[in-house]
């Protein structure tokens, strides 16, 4: 790989933490190609190969409908979230599709609330090469997280 | 370990004001930590039958599942002749919880702690150093004369298996499981457990910061569905004049919300869906790609509620079972399990798990029940010589033809008072 792409992969990254943590969900479909999934799922089921996710979506239709479900339809309480994301592993590398992993953590900190560790895991990840730069046409991630506190509106 | 229960010393449910019959819910009957202890005695320990799991759960022999029965942990274990035990999850020697995972598959279960041994059914099949230990010829230490393996096995729990899910009670004298649900509530059960075999399509796991009644209750409250999930109403899956039924047993413990979507589509109809705002469409209509089913006979949504222990999921092609675990007054567990039927398709079973997108700690129409639980048990804390008032459709107990009511919730806790306040 060279350089340029593995600096490319690592802002891909970064930008993604950035863009789920800042509150602008419109931009969070627009790292995946069209044809893409995002599986959030608990460790249990992935070890156990049962197929049920917490989230599953396989398009970016079903990612701008969750993002129209957070904003006008999901009533919850309003909180920060802050994704730290460790630097990618690659698992594989292909023609114009790099496998790759990285661990995440993330925070949340509610109105007049402590920050508190609310989600903890792994993605697995595909990333593309597009016109636009890399993208991810799939994202897999697998939280060790045995207990969700309540509940998980924001993608993670 | 058989031994009887201690009954919890009664405290004074005088205190407790109520008020129109139970139109009116005290809040302390949320966060008094007295109160619960004898709710866990009085509903979970005796006299009630609760959800342990699913059959396809542990579907060979020496397979087991650690759950909860109330705020014990319990097993629920197959044994080599495949029948199914559920035995508690204390060691008789010095209590351990020795069972540490939560599932797997075992020919024997043994205490790391003194190495007692016992089989899949509970019983004690041999202790360490029993008859003590030789030196210079002499025995030294042992158990006593009269120590006997039959008395000091696991305590077992009563078992009641039906159309492939399991529940348990540790009162031996409780009512058969049928007469437990009443025949009302069976026939919804019974439309859903219909004796074809389950297979497990995963977990979901939530701590809801929150008293466990405040769940039950949600399930039993057809009154918020269309105020609170919006996307129900947005995307035209819930209107409060659909065709519905609340039903409860005689007791008023247990329920069936059963309602009917007027236009309960097909995969056409479905795939144009249109909202209530009719300007409203999903960008991806496989979220809604409803496809009725034979055993449904009329109703697209029921959701039963078990007293104490668990909710029965139909939603549409979403089916689910979801146990409510207490843990101290302010938080439970809620524990969902998605399944399907054997005689399901792949792309029945890809359905499934698309609308279960609608549904658990993050669905699109359940992720807001869990916060608005979490906000009412926080005035509950502040507030505790208040109360709620459930008092849409009247003050009193009835079965309904509509859903502009909360009967069910009154039922609930008329059943409440009359085992609480014995
Ligand atoms: S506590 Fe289990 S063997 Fe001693
Ligand atoms: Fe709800």
């Amino acid at each position: 790989m060279s350089f340029e792409d593995w600096m490319a992969l690592n802002q891909l990254y970064s930008d993604y933490a950035i863009a789920v943590d800042s509150g602008r969900w419109d931009s969070w479909p627009e790292f995946f190609i069209e044809d893409c999934s995002y599986r959030l799922q608990p460790r249990e089921n992935y070890d156990r190969g049962f197929p049920l996710a917490t989230l599953s979506f396989e398009s970016k239709g079903m990612l701008k409908d969750r993002v129209y479900g957070i904003q006008e339809t999901l009533f919850h309480d309003p909180y920060y979230q802050r994704h730290v994301v460790g630097t990618p592993v690659i698992r594989k590398l292909e023609a114009g599709r790099i496998h790759a992993e990285a661990n995440y953590a993330v925070f949340r900190t509610k109105l007049s609330g402590l920050s508190t560790v609310y989600n903890v895991g792994r993605t697995i990840d595909e990333v593309v090469r597009t016109e636009a730069g890399f993208k991810f046409a799939s994202r897999l991630v697998i939280y060790d997280s045995e207990m969700i506190p309540n509940s998980i509106i924001y993608p993670i | 370990m058989n031994a009887p229960h201690l009954e919890t010393p009664p405290i004074p449910l005088s205190s407790l004001r109520w008020e129109r019959g139970t139109s009116r819910i005290p809040f302390a009957a949320y966060n008094d930590p007295e109160l619960h202890k004898r709710e866990l005695q009085r509903f979970f320990y005796d006299k009630h039958w609760c959800y342990v799991g699913l059959e396809a759960e542990i579907p060979k022999p020496g397979d087991f599942k650690r759950t909860n029965v109330g705020e014990r942990s319990v097993l629920l274990v197959r044994a080599m002749d495949s029948a199914i035990h559920v035995v508690e999850n204390a060691c008789a020697h010095r209590g351990v919880a020795f069972c540490r995972e939560r599932h797997g598959n075992r020919d024997a279960f043994v205490c790391p702690y003194h190495q007692w041994n016992y089989a899949l059914d509970g019983r004690l099949r041999g202790v360490p150093m029993r008859h003590g230990v030789k030196r210079d010829g002499v025995v030294q230490g042992g158990m006593p004369a009269d120590f006997k393996l039959a008395d000091h096995g696991l305590t077992k729990l009563k078992v009641a298996v039906r159309g492939g899910v399991v529940f348990a009670s540790f009162d031996h004298q409780v009512e058969s499981f049928e007469d437990f649900l009443g025949p009302d509530i069976l026939r919804y059960f019974d439309r859903l457990f219909d004796g074809r075999k389950l297979h497990v399509l995963g977990y979901n796991r939530q701590r809801i910061p929150g008293n466990w009644k405040l769940m039950q209750e949600n399930i039993k409250d057809p009154y918020h569905p269309g105020l609170l999930h919006t996307w129900f109403v947005v995307f035209g899956l819930w209107r409060a004049d659909n065709q519905s039924q609340m039903v409860m047993d005689a007791k008023g413990r247990h329920a069936a919300m059963i309602s009917t979507r007027g236009n309960a589509g097909t995969v056409s109809e479905v795939s144009r869906v249109s909202s209530f705002k009719q300007t409203m469409n999903l960008h991806d209509p496989r979220f809604l790609d409803i496809v009725p089913e034979p055993w449904w006979n009329g109703p697209t949504a029921v959701m039963t509620t078990l007293f104490p222990s668990v909710i029965l999921q139909q939603q549409v092609n979403s089916v689910s079972t979801r146990q409510i675990i207490p843990d101290g007054h302010g938080h439970f567990d809620f524990v969902w399990t998605h399944f399907g039927f054997e005689d399901d398709t792949p792309e029945m079973t890809q359905r499934r798990l698309r609308q279960a997108n609608l549904f658990g700690p993050a669905g699109f129409v359940s992720a807001d029940d869990g916060e608005v639980i979490e906000f009412s048990q926080e005035t509950f804390e502040a507030k505790p010589g208040h109360r709620t008032l459930v008092e849409l459709g009247g003050d009193e107990v009835a079965n309904t033809d509509h859903m502009v009511t909360e009967t069910l919730i009154r039922g609930m806790y008329r059943y409440w008072r009359e085992v609480m306040e014995s």
